[in-house]
């Protein structure tokens, strides 16, 4: 009786088992983290990362020791005493030429650059890009064809016409536009209207007809419906064309070395004028804090907004 | 004028670069009446609307509504509400700030604002939904909102660009009997484009079938059934469509091969047609089958080529002679493929063409 009762439960406990082993595999295949494809596709990421991530290493480690310590050769080797005296110098003290502030001026002159321009030709292209879609006008199909093909002209064409139009214009209007941060801003406006007029126009493009003809049907005028309708929908490719211009109108070298003078350098020309002297020692400490002074904003910026600039950069870029 | 108009069209044309897309049009529309625009795409009848609404600019004519000339006039000032096919909702605003946008615009006062919101969203019933974004609702709960969106605004015209194109079939018979039930109880003029001829029969008190950029015919659901005025309005209302029989008219007697069709019962446009050659057209549905066959005026039979039972009725796909003929029974006739079926006509209910301009006789 008992060795029956014994069999039966053993018989059910085996049961579920062997049904399953018997009908084969089911369910999600078992992964192998360690697989060939694997290795492969991490070692090729580890490898790449390296690649970036050394020089930007080498730099940090540099900008936090002294000359000394510089001096002894190690370049991978982590600073033994830290210090930030050459980040202080880079800012306040090294000189270009006689003069000896440091960064700080060259900081405030691109900020100084920076603000206007992104204003302006976001300003400027915004509304271009919205007329080009929504108001198209007769020729309007001309007028930005033309538009985009000055996106393919190199700008070294056209710096000295600018110098000379510069110029001229501000003679006439009695203000100085050709070494001033306004003419400045007034040439990083037009360069940057081509492509951001592009990523408007494709923008708004892609929000449909129906929409705008619904707003039109309720009375909303031309602004009335880039400010209500439009613009409301517009942060991701807003916050593109913002990354676009700061970082573009930031890391610009040769337009500041050519339409400013010696007291309104951008901080990129700065940085290259502290950089390049050839007067006295290389202080390598201090130029690497000052080239990652000068990056810090663009840097700041990717890491901000990372997300929703790939975003936008798939919105705007997909429909023409 | 005897009876007010609410929109007249006059001689309308519009041209998009070398393309003709409306041409010499004249329509009137009276007041109250809903209006169905009916053609296959391409036809002009969005165009139309669109100019009608003033979002398109018209080559040359002019076009009043409630006796106002408004050709110029912008889409806020000639007292219309337009509703559209993808719903066309503001996306940002809650679904009181898609019904009010347009009463600001117009400077309404803000009591005002809020009482209309109120009772389109009653006669609507979206109250529940008033403090949602258009991504939360449903397709049909989009619409009802974009025909508050006109109905707030206290519109002569409403103007519909196939509105319920984008709902599945269900929803879409709801909205459409919905429709008719908000048109009884407000008696507004509405104009109504679509391509499907089920919304056109059922909604409309008169129907426009376009084709090029033209008016083929403009009357009531019943007439254009019925007394389709040319083959392609013929072959265009009706599914399965119209069976085309080519043939001569001798003293008002159809003949064709060994089909002889004396045309008693059939109202001739003129009371007496000449002799020439004609294209009789018979409606699947009107086709007479089954026992009545020995009843009917005119005799014949088909051969059965497929047979699709739909339920309700079955559809016989079939040729008579060379010619093609579909016709229509009901949902418990045993038909098989192969089968010799007798059939009859009725002459008073077919139509007649002219064989080379394809006008009725």
């Amino acid at each position: 009786m008992s060795d029956i009762g014994m069999l039966n439960t053993v018989k059910a406990a085996e049961d579920p088992v062997r049904r399953r082993l018997d009908s084969g595999p089911r369910g999600a295949r078992p992964k192998r983290a360690l697989s060939r494809g694997n290795i492969i596709l991490y070692g090729t990421l580890l490898v790449v990362s390296l690649y970036y991530l050394l020089p930007l290493y080498v730099m940090i480690v540099t900008s936090l020791k002294g000359m000394p310590e510089i001096r002894a050769g190690n370049v991978f080797a982590p600073p033994m005493e830290i210090t930030f005296q050459p980040w202080v110098k880079a800012w306040a003290e090294a000189c270009t030429g006689v003069n000896c502030e440091g960064l700080s001026r060259g900081f405030w002159n691109s900020v100084r650059i920076l603000i206007p321009s992104v204003i302006l030709s976001i300003t400027i292209a915004c509304i271009s890009g919205y007329t080009l879609s929504k108001w198209k006008f007769k020729g309007s199909d001309l007028f930005f064809t033309i538009l985009i093909v000055g996106a393919f002209i190199p700008y070294q064409v056209m710096l000295y016409p600018i110098v000379i139009m510069l110029r001229e214009v501000g003679n006439t209007l009695g203000v100085q536009l050709f070494g001033s941060l306004t003419g400045l801003v007034l040439v990083h406006s037009v360069f940057g209207m081509p492509i951001l007029t592009l990523l408007f126009r494709n923008y708004f493009a892609s929000i449909p007809d129906e929409l705008f003809k619904a707003a039109r049907v309720d009375g909303a005028g031309f602004w009335g419906i880039l400010f209500r309708i439009m613009l409301p929908m517009s942060l991701p490719i807003l916050v593109v064309a913002m990354i676009l211009q700061v970082t573009g109108i930031w890391n610009d070298f040769l337009f500041g070395v050519v339409y400013t003078r010696a007291d309104s350098y951008p901080m990129t020309v700065q940085l290259n004028n502290i950089v390049n002297s050839v007067q006295g020692i290389k202080e390598y400490n201090v130029n690497m804090a000052a080239t990652l002074l000068t990056g810090l904003v663009p840097l700041f910026i990717y890491f901000v907004s990372g997300k929703l600039f790939v975003r936008g950069i798939a919105a705007g870029a997909v429909k023409g | 004028m005897a009876e007010q108009h609410s929109v007249e069209i006059r001689h309308l044309d519009l041209d998009f670069g070398a393309v003709k897309v409306l041409q010499d049009l004249n329509l009137d529309i009276h007041e109250g009446e809903f209006l169905v625009l009916l053609g296959s795409s391409g036809c002009g009848k969005s165009t139309l609307l669109n100019c009608i609404a003033g979002l398109l600019e018209p080559t040359d004519g002019q076009i009043f509504i409630k006796g106002r000339n408004v050709t110029w006039a912008e889409p806020s000032d000639r007292g219309i509400g337009m509703v559209f096919q993808s719903y066309a909702l503001y996306p940002q605003m809650t679904v009181r700030g898609n019904l009010s946008f347009g009463l600001k615009n117009a400077k309404v006062p803000k009591a005002e604002i809020e009482k209309r919101v109120n009772r389109a969203a009653e006669i609507l019933q979206i109250q529940p939904l008033l403090d949602r974004k258009p991504g939360a609702l449903s397709g049909g709960q989009r619409q009802r909102v974009a025909i508050g969106r006109a109905l707030v605004r206290d519109v002569d015209v409403f103007l519909f660009d196939e509105p319920l194109s984008n709902l599945d079939a269900k929803l879409r018979a709801d909205l459409r009997v919905e429709l008719k039930r908000l048109h009884q109880q407000l008696e507004n003029t509405m104009i109504y484009v679509t391509h499907d001829q089920v919304e056109a029969m059922t909604l409309a008190d008169r129907i426009a079938i376009m084709k090029g950029g033209q008016i083929m015919q403009l009357s009531t659901p019943d007439e254009i059934y019925n007394r389709p005025r040319n083959k392609y309005v013929a072959d265009f209302i009706g599914s399965p469509s119209m069976n085309f029989l080519d043939g001569h008219l001798e003293n008002h007697v159809f003949k064709r091969g060994d089909l002889v069709m004396p045309m008693t019962g059939y109202e001739f446009a003129a009371p007496k047609v000449a002799d020439r050659k004609a294209t009789i057209g018979i409606r699947p549905e009107h086709v007479i089958t089954g026992e009545l066959v020995q009843g009917a005026p005119v005799k014949s039979e088909i051969l059965v080529d497929v047979v699709e039972p739909m339920g309700s009725d079955t559809l016989v796909w079939g040729n008579m002679g060379d010619r093609p003929f579909r016709l229509r029974m009901d949902g418990n006739a045993r038909v098989k493929p192969g089968e010799r079926l007798p059939i009859g006509i009725d002459p008073s209910r077919a139509s007649l063409f002219d064989a080379s301009d394809e006008t009725r006789l």
